[in-house]
C-alpha cells in the first residue's frame, strides 16, 4: 500500500466514522427536545421517559463524536499539511466559527444530562433545543469548510500561492449552501430512520407497546420530514454539480460522450476503456434537464475532459446510485408512514409497515456514506478542485499505513462496544404497555 | 495597538490556559482515579466522575480552539508541528480517544465488569497530558524540523528526548495539584477531603521538583529558552510569582482554606505557562516560525478576531451558567425530580 493510498484510506476511515456520530449527534438532541416538549405541553410521563432514553443514546454518540472529531482536526495536519499550510488561512474561518458551536453544544449538553434535578423545566428544555441547534449549525459550518474543496473561492492565484484572500468569501463559497443543507436534511432523515428502525423492531414484539408507539411517531416524523424534502435539496446541489463541477456530475451519471438530450440513468456499470456506462436504465433529457432547466441542454461528458483529471468513475457512479436509491425508499417510506398516520389510530398496526421500517433502518447511514463517497472521490484527483493535488499535499512521514492500521483498530473496537452498548439499551427498553419512569437522574 | 498576530497568539495562550486550568484538572481527576487507594477508593472514584461528568466535554473544547486558531492565523506553524510530530500527536489522540470513549462507556455502562472501563480511562488520563507536555516541550526546545531523510525513525527523534518527557511528567503533575485542590471543594466529607488534601501537598513537592528538573535539562535540550528564561527582565518577578502563589497554594491547604487553595493553585499552574510563553515569544517554532513570519494574510487574522469576539459574547455567558448550575455549591438543593 503506498502512502498516498494509507492516508487517504485513514482520511476516510476517519471521516466515514465520525460522520455517523456527528449525525446522530445532530439529529438525537432534536428528538430529545421534541419528546421533552411534549411531555411539558401534555404531561405525559411516557414522554419524559423517551427524552431520558434518548438522552443517553446522545450522551454515547456526542462523546464518541467529539474525539472523533478532534482526532480529524489533527489528521488534517498529520496527513495534508501542504493542503492546511496553504489554505489554512483561507478555509479557517467556518472551522473556528464552529469550535464554538461544538463549545454551545458540549455546555448544552452537560447542563441536559445532569441537570434534571438542577434546572428549572423550561431552563432544561431550553438546553436541549440549544443542542440541536447548535449541532445542527456544528454541522454546516463543517460543510461550508468541505464545500469550499469542492468549490474553491475568496482568493486569487498568483504564481501558484493564494493572494487577496477573503474568508467569509470562501466560507460561503458557492457549494456552501447547497452542500450543508443537503447534509442536514441527511443527517435528520438518516436518525429518524434509524430510531424508528429499532423502535419498529421492538413493536414487531410487543404491538401494543405505548413507548415504542410514541417513539416510532416522532422518529418517524423528523426523519421523514428529512426524507421528503431529501430530493429538493438534492436537485439543488446537482445544478450546484453542473455549473462548478462538470467532471464530478459525468462522473455521478456515468456520462462519457457530451450530449444534448442527456438521460438520467438509472443503476448500469461505467465501462471506463468503451467510454459507456451499460445496463443502466435511461431517462432520455431528464439530466439536461435537471442540469439546466432544459431538456435539450448539452451536459459535458467526461471525455471533454483530460484522462487524467477523472475522478474514480465506476465507485462515484455506483455509490450515486445506491444513495439515490436508498433516499427514494426512504423517501417512499416517510410517505407511507403519513398516509398511515392519516388513515389509522396507530401507525404501529400494520406489521407490513413495521417490517418496513425496520429493514430500512440503516438506510439513512448507507446513503449518507455512499453522499461523502460521492463528494470526496468525486473530486480527485483535487484535494482543492482545480488548484491542489491530493498527491501534492501529502505529509513526508513514510508508513502510513501504521497510522492508519492503528486508527482503523481503535474505531473498529469502539463501533462494537457503542453498538453492543446500544443493543442492551434497546433489550432493557420497557415492556408492558404502561411503563414507569424511574425518576431521579439520567444515570442509573 | 498590539500586533493582529499578537493578538491571536494571546488567544492562543488564554485559550491554553483555560484548556490547562479546566481540562487539565480533569485529566488529573482520572490520574486520582488510577491511584484511588485506602478504605474511601471508591467515594474517591465516586467524587471523580461525579465532578468532571457535565463539563469534561466542554473544557475539551478549548484544545480544538487552540488548534483551529493555529492552523488559522498562523498555518505553517500548523503544519511543521504536525509534520514534524507526526507521532507524538497521534499517540496524544489515542490517548483523547481512549479516555473520554471508556469516560462514556463506564458511566452509561452498567453491566461491565466493574473497572473496565475505568481502568482505560484512569490509563489514558494519565497518558494523554504526558503526551501533550511532550508536544509542547518538543516545540520548546528548538529541534524540531521536518526530517529531510524519508526514514521513520526519524519522527521519534523529534520528540523522544529527556527534556520532553521532563516537561509531560510536570504537566501531569501540575494537572494532578489541580484536580486534588479543585475536588476537596466538590465534597463536604472531612475524610475525602483530606485524601485529597494529602494528595495535593504530594503533588506540590512533586512540582518543584519537576521544575527543578526541566530547568536543568533545558540547558542541554533546550538552551535558547534557558537563556530567556535565564537573561530576561520579567524572569525573576515572574519566578517569585510562581514561588509565592506555590507556597500560597501550600500555606492554604495546610490553614485547610481550600477556596484559597484553588485560586493559587491555578494562580501557579497560569504563571508557568505564562512564563513558558514569554520565553518562546516571539517563537511559535524555534528558529524559524515567528508569529510574525508564519502569520496569515491580515484580512484572515481580522476575520477570525472577529469570529472570536463574537463567538466569544456566546461563549462566556454560556460556560458561566455550566459552572453556576454544577459547581455553584456542593449544597445545591435538588429543583425537582423528573
Amino acid at each position: 500500500m503506498s502512502d498516498l493510498l494509507a492516508a487517504r484510506s485513514q482520511m476516510a476511515m476517519s471521516l466515514a466514522f465520525h460522520i455517523v456520530f456527528a449525525v446522530v449527534g445532530m439529529g438525537m438532541p432534536l428528538l430529545m427536545a421534541l419528546s421533552e416538549w411534549r411531555w411539558l405541553r401534555g404531561g405525559d410521563e411516557l414522554d419524559l421517559l423517551l427524552a431520558k432514553r434518548w438522552a443517553k443514546g446522545t450522551a454515547v454518540f456526542f462523546a464518541v463524536g467529539a474525539v472523533s472529531g478532534t482526532v480529524l482536526s489533527f489528521e488534517l495536519g498529520l496527513l495534508w499539511p501542504k493542503f492546511m499550510s496553504w489554505a489554512g488561512a483561507i478555509i479557517g474561518m467556518p472551522f473556528s466559527l464552529e469550535g464554538f458551536a461544538f463549545f454551545t453544544e458540549a455546555i448544552f449538553l452537560g447542563i441536559y444530562l445532569y441537570g434534571w434535578d438542577r434546572v428549572a423545566p423550561k431552563a432544561h428544555l431550553a438546553a436541549g433545543v440549544l443542542v440541536a441547534v447548535s449541532g445542527a449549525t456544528s454541522g454546516m459550518f463543517v460543510v461550508f469548510a468541505n464545500a469550499w474543496m469542492n468549490t474553491p473561492t475568496g482568493f486569487l492565484l498568483v504564481n501558484g500561492q493564494p493572494a487577496d484572500i477573503r474568508p467569509m468569501a470562501a466560507m460561503f463559497n458557492p457549494s456552501a449552501w447547497p452542500q450543508s443543507i443537503h447534509m442536514l436534511l441527511a443527517g435528520y432523515a438518516a436518525t429518524g430512520f434509524v430510531v424508528a428502525g429499532i423502535h419498529a423492531y421492538a413493536l414487531l414484539g410487543d404491538q401494543r407497546n405505548r413507548f415504542h408507539q410514541r417513539a416510532l411517531q416522532l422518529a418517524l416524523m423528523v426523519g421523514g420530514i428529512g426524507a421528503v424534502l431529501q430530493p429538493l435539496s438534492g436537485d439543488f446541489l446537482g445544478k450546484s454539480l453542473a455549473r462548478h463541477q462538470p467532471v464530478k456530475l459525468a462522473a455521478t451519471e456515468g456520462q462519457f460522450d457530451t450530449e444534448s438530450h442527456a438521460p438520467i440513468r438509472i443503476g448500469g456499470w461505467p465501462d471506463v476503456e468503451r467510454g459507456r456506462t451499460r445496463y443502466a436504465i435511461e431517462i432520455p433529457g431528464l439530466l439536461s434537464y435537471l442540469s439546466y432547466g432544459d431538456t435539450a441542454a448539452p451536459v459535458q461528458g467526461l471525455n471533454d475532459f483530460s484522462r487524467n483529471l477523472w475522478p474514480p468513475v465506476v465507485p462515484v457512479h455506483v455509490s450515486f446510485q445506491i444513495m439515490i436509491a436508498l433516499g427514494t425508499l426512504m423517501a417512499f417510506i416517510a410517505l407511507w408512514a403519513a398516509w398511515r398516520q392519516w388513515r389509522s389510530p396507530s401507525i404501529a398496526d400494520s406489521r407490513a409497515f413495521l417490517w418496513a421500517v425496520t429493514a430500512s433502518a440503516p438506510a439513512g447511514f448507507i446513503a449518507i456514506e455512499a453522499g461523502w463517497c460521492v463528494t470526496e472521490l468525486g473530486r480527485q484527483p483535487w484535494i482543492i478542485q482545480g488548484v491542489m493535488r491530493t498527491a501534492d499535499a501529502l505529509t513526508p512521514m513514510p508508513g502510513l499505513i501504521v497510522p492508519f492500521l492503528a486508527i482503523t483498530l481503535l474505531y473498529l473496537v469502539l463501533a462494537i462496544i457503542v453498538v453492543m452498548l446500544l443493543a442492551r439499551q434497546v433489550r432493557e427498553s420497557p415492556g408492558g404497555s404502561q411503563p414507569q419512569p424511574r425518576g431521579g437522574g439520567v444515570l442509573h | 495597538m498590539p500586533s493582529l498576530e499578537l493578538l491571536l497568539g494571546g488567544v492562543m495562550l488564554v485559550s491554553l490556559t483555560f484548556y490547562a486550568l479546566l481540562a487539565g484538572a480533569d485529566y488529573g481527576g482520572g490520574v486520582w482515579d488510577l491511584l484511588a487507594r485506602g478504605p474511601r477508593a471508591k467515594a474517591q472514584r465516586e467524587l471523580i466522575a461525579k465532578a468532571i461528568g457535565p463539563i469534561w466535554e466542554a473544557n475539551h473544547v478549548w484544545l480544538i480552539l487552540v488548534v483551529v486558531v493555529l492552523f488559522t492565523a498562523f498555518p505553517p506553524a500548523y503544519a511543521l508541528i504536525s509534520t514534524s510530530l507526526h507521532v507524538a500527536l497521534l499517540l496524544l489522540l489515542l490517548g483523547i480517544v481512549l479516555r473520554g470513549s471508556a469516560f462514556i462507556f463506564r458511566t452509561y455502562d452498567a453491566t461491565a465488569a466493574p473497572g473496565r472501563w475505568g481502568r482505560v480511562f484512569a490509563l489514558a488520563s494519565l497518558f494523554t497530558p504526558v503526551l501533550l507536555g511532550v508536544v509542547v516541550g518538543a516545540i520548546s526546545s528548538g529541534s524540531i524540523h521536518s526530517p529531510s531523510e524519508r526514514v521513520a525513525l526519524a519522527y521519534f527523534f523529534t520528540w523522544v528526548a529527556p527534556f520532553p518527557v521532563a516537561v509531560g511528567l510536570f504537566a501531569v503533575v501540575l494537572f494532578a495539584l489541580l484536580a486534588a485542590v479543585y475536588l476537596m471543594l466538590e465534597t463536604d466529607d472531612a475524610a475525602l477531603q483530606n485524601d485529597f488534601r494529602r494528595r495535593a501537598i504530594a503533588c506540590e513537592a512533586g512540582a518543584a521538583l519537576m521544575a527543578l528538573v526541566v530547568f536543568l535539562l533545558s540547558q542541554h535540550d533546550a538552551p535558547a529558552i534557558r537563556e530567556r528564561l535565564a537573561n530576561s527582565w520579567w524572569t525573576w518577578p515572574l519566578q517569585a510569582a510562581t514561588a509565592f502563589a506555590a507556597l500560597g497554594t501550600l500555606g492554604a491547604l495546610w490553614a485547610r482554606r481550600f477556596r484559597w487553595a484553588r485560586i493559587c493553585a491555578a494562580g501557579q499552574v497560569t504563571l508557568i505557562l505564562w512564563g513558558w510563553a514569554l520565553a518562546q515569544y516571539p517563537y511559535l517554532v524555534r528558529p524559524e516560525l515567528t508569529i510574525h513570519n508564519s502569520a496569515a494574510p491580515e484580512a484572515t487574522l481580522l476575520a477570525l478576531l472577529w469570529a472570536l469576539a463574537a463567538g466569544v459574547v456566546v461563549l462566556l455567558p454560556s460556560y458561566w451558567y455550566l459552572f453556576h448550575v454544577f459547581k455553584g455549591s456542593t449544597q445545591k438543593a435538588p429543583i425537582r425530580h423528573g
